[in-house]
């Protein structure tokens, strides 16, 4: 195994466990700002698994989008429901049914991701993407695109006029 | 394209590390000398001890306005990200991709008329 | 001439051929070897420039103390050392053993870990600066959007101290600040697209390259009339970013004590205190790569126009500070969604006819 190979791999590992660890904090923690602190993590973590499979434009959105703006949502949002500051129990009463269901739900896809014949992608798309993407988009992906604008004029009318309650 | 990641990846680990080194050199040479006074929090005028123990919950209420900025950042973030593409490919495209992206921006015109307009982008 | 516009590169380049025949005594595998060779010389590239940029900021830390002395009619710091030159040495002395007291009650590793968060992602964006000929650290195919995307980052840092220190006015100053910050991000990257467009590419090193025209008139700020409205907008939101004055609500001394940081002290306000001086200097740094032409200029080597024309822009938005009144925050709020974001989309609407129309005409010539 060459050395750039075998640094992409433990640079793939760390960033994997990163992201694990933010979910963990996310998931664990009683005290909802700081659940939320451990997504933003995930959020890095994810942003460097994108940067690792090259879709470094992927990976600069992701850090614009989730951690530059959705984080700051969802802080705001945790600001602005303050009575769940305190409290928030990390065990509660139905756990053992819970914990029965989730492991049930990641055997199931851990057999499913294991035992899929995966198209594997033999050409790597290489060379300065950016201009791919606007070309794409501008012509094979023209109408995803435009339906884009037109739900993100969706989300904001509606993410306000329930705001506003 | 690994050779450049690298270095950011070495950029991200001494950024990651320069503060906690700065914060342990100082904690090496500083004094530690806590006293009930200076763990208060800064409040001018009364102690905060004299307030009566519901005034002391920190915790003030916020208005709905800081979340609907954010709302409309996100939604401007997000056009923002498709234009950067169209941008750098536009020079090649010729100018239908204008036309396309002049109806995109136009649908987000109106996002952001009807904010000012519903009277979303005061500071009250 | 090349030879000083050059040293740099040329320096690094034999430092590899030292450590080449260094490691030549441990008959490494040859892919393992340069990859050993490039983390050493990664490594040495990071610190040499986290030094040169502390440097740059204890510097600016002064210049802002003399110049604002010498704009209010007075001598300013005198005392340590020549022209009071030692000063900013003696403030982080002073800093560094400053005892650190974390309120009661307050979430301590959120309160320590803010100020981490603040000042580390500036760092992080000076990784595609090109400072001079070939000087880029690293030279990434979305250079533009990566230092977008980190000075993004820095909003949660606020908000991490804001909450951290268990004291409303804190809690008030970190969400305004937030808010501020949010607001005029958006004219921030709606102003960078335009030059997406004129450059075709959104790597530094071939902005800065796309400049090189007509000896100097060939700069983006020169592009009438989209560059100068897109400088102005840009300089004006990315003061707003960095909390400096007129927009610095979020430290209004006579307004809420310090806001966010109200309850640091130490080192860890330390941080946010040279983080804010981070901050500029790179959104300073970023104006010259994307509209001044980067390192180009005559005679002098690149890295020393740099420098000058950082320091110019630098000089600017001290000169504002020291000039204008503070921004009331709701005309701070009106001003970047009513007025910039209007003029930053009308922008872009005329750049992409004027790379129609004009660009392949003045390309003919030459330029940009």
């Amino acid at each position: 195994m060459t050395a750039d190979l075998f640094l992409t791999n433990v640079a793939f590992y760390v960033v994997g466990a990163i992201a694990l660890v933010g979910a963990l904090i996310a998931v664990t923690q009683p005290n909802l700002l700081r659940a939320a602190l451990g997504l933003i993590l995930a959020f890095v973590g994810v942003a460097g698994v994108y940067f690792v499979l090259e879709a470094e434009f992927v990976g600069v959105v992701q850090i614009l989008i989730y951690i530059g703006a959705i984080s700051v949502l969802i802080l705001f949002a945790v600001m602005l429901t303050r009575g769940l500051m305190r409290g928030g129990v990390a065990f509660n009463t139905q756990w053992v049914g819970a914990a029965l269901i989730a492991v049930i739900v990641f055997a199931i896809l851990l057999f499913v991701v294991v035992g899929t014949k995966w198209n594997v992608v033999t050409q790597k798309v290489s060379g300065d993407l950016i201009p791919k993407i606007g070309t794409e988009l501008m012509t094979t992906y023209l109408l995803p695109f435009e339906a884009i604008s037109l739900l993100l004029l969706a989300a904001l009318v509606g993410a306000i006029v329930i705001a506003r309650e | 394209m690994l050779d450049q990641y690298g270095m950011v990846a070495l950029f991200a680990i001494v950024a990651a590390l320069f503060p906690p080194i700065g914060l342990f050199v100082s904690w090496l040479v500083r004094p530690k000398k806590p006293n009930k006074s200076k763990l208060t929090t800064y409040e001018c005028g009364l102690e905060f001890e004299d307030f009566p123990e519901e005034a002391q919950n920190v915790w003030v209420q916020f208005r709905v306005q800081y979340y609907i900025f954010a709302l409309i950042f996100v939604v401007f973030d997000v056009e923002v990200i498709f234009l950067y593409p169209w941008a750098v490919a536009y020079n090649a495209l010729g100018l239908f991709a204008l036309v396309e992206m002049a109806i995109f921006l136009g649908i987000l015109v109106v996002a952001l008329a009807y904010a000012w307009r519903k009277r979303l982008l005061e500071w009250v | 001439m090349d030879l000083l516009n050059n040293l740099f590169p040329n320096l690094y380049d034999w430092l590899v051929g030292v450590l080449h025949a260094l490691l030549a005594g441990l008959n490494l595998r040859a892919d393992v070897e340069s990859a050993l060779v490039a983390g050493i010389m990664g490594l040495v590239v990071v610190v040499v420039l986290l030094l040169w940029l502390v440097l740059m900021v204890l510097a600016m830390i002064w210049f802002e103390r003399k110049t604002a002395a010498r704009v209010q009619d007075r001598v300013g710091p005198n005392r340590v050392g020549p022209w009071g030159l030692l000063q900013p040495i003696a403030d982080t002395i002073k800093m560094l053993i400053k005892e650190d007291i974390i309120p009661a009650n307050a979430d301590r590793l959120v309160h320590t870990l803010a100020p981490m968060v603040a000042a580390a992602p500036a760092v992080l964006a000076f990784a595609v600066i090109p400072w001079g000929k070939g000087m880029a650290p690293t030279d990434l195919n979305i250079g533009l959007l990566w230092v977008v995307a980190i000075g993004s980052i820095g909003t949660i840092g606020l908000f991490m101290a804001g909450y951290g220190s268990n004291n409303k006015f804190s809690l008030l100053g970190g969400m305004r600040a937030v808010a501020q910050m949010i607001s005029y991000e958006v004219p921030q990257v709606l102003t960078l697209v335009v030059i997406a467009l004129m450059a075709g590419s959104l790597s530094m090193n071939d902005i800065v390259a796309a400049q090189s025209g007509w000896n100097g008139l060939g700069w983006y700020i020169f592009a009438f009339p989209v560059g100068p409205i897109a400088f102005i907008v840009y300089y004006i939101s990315a003061l707003a970013e960095v909390n400096r004055t007129p927009f610095d609500i979020p430290e209004g001394e006579s307004e809420i004590v310090a806001g966010h940081h109200t309850e640091y002290s130490g080192l860890k306000w330390g941080f946010f205190y040279v983080g804010e001086y981070f901050n500029f200097f790179l959104i300073c740094s970023v104006a010259v790569t994307l509209f001044l032409g980067g390192w180009q200029g005559p005679l002098l080597p690149g890295y020393v126009w740099f420098i000058i024309k950082v320091y110019a822009l630098v000089l600017l938005g001290m000169w504002i500070r020291m000039t204008w009144p503070r921004v009331r925050v709701d005309h701070l709020m009106k001003f970047a969604w009513k007025v910039l974001v209007p003029i930053a989309l009308i922008n872009i609407l005329l750049a992409s006819l004027f790379v129609t129309y004009a660009l392949p005409a003045l390309n003919q010539y030459g330029l940009f």
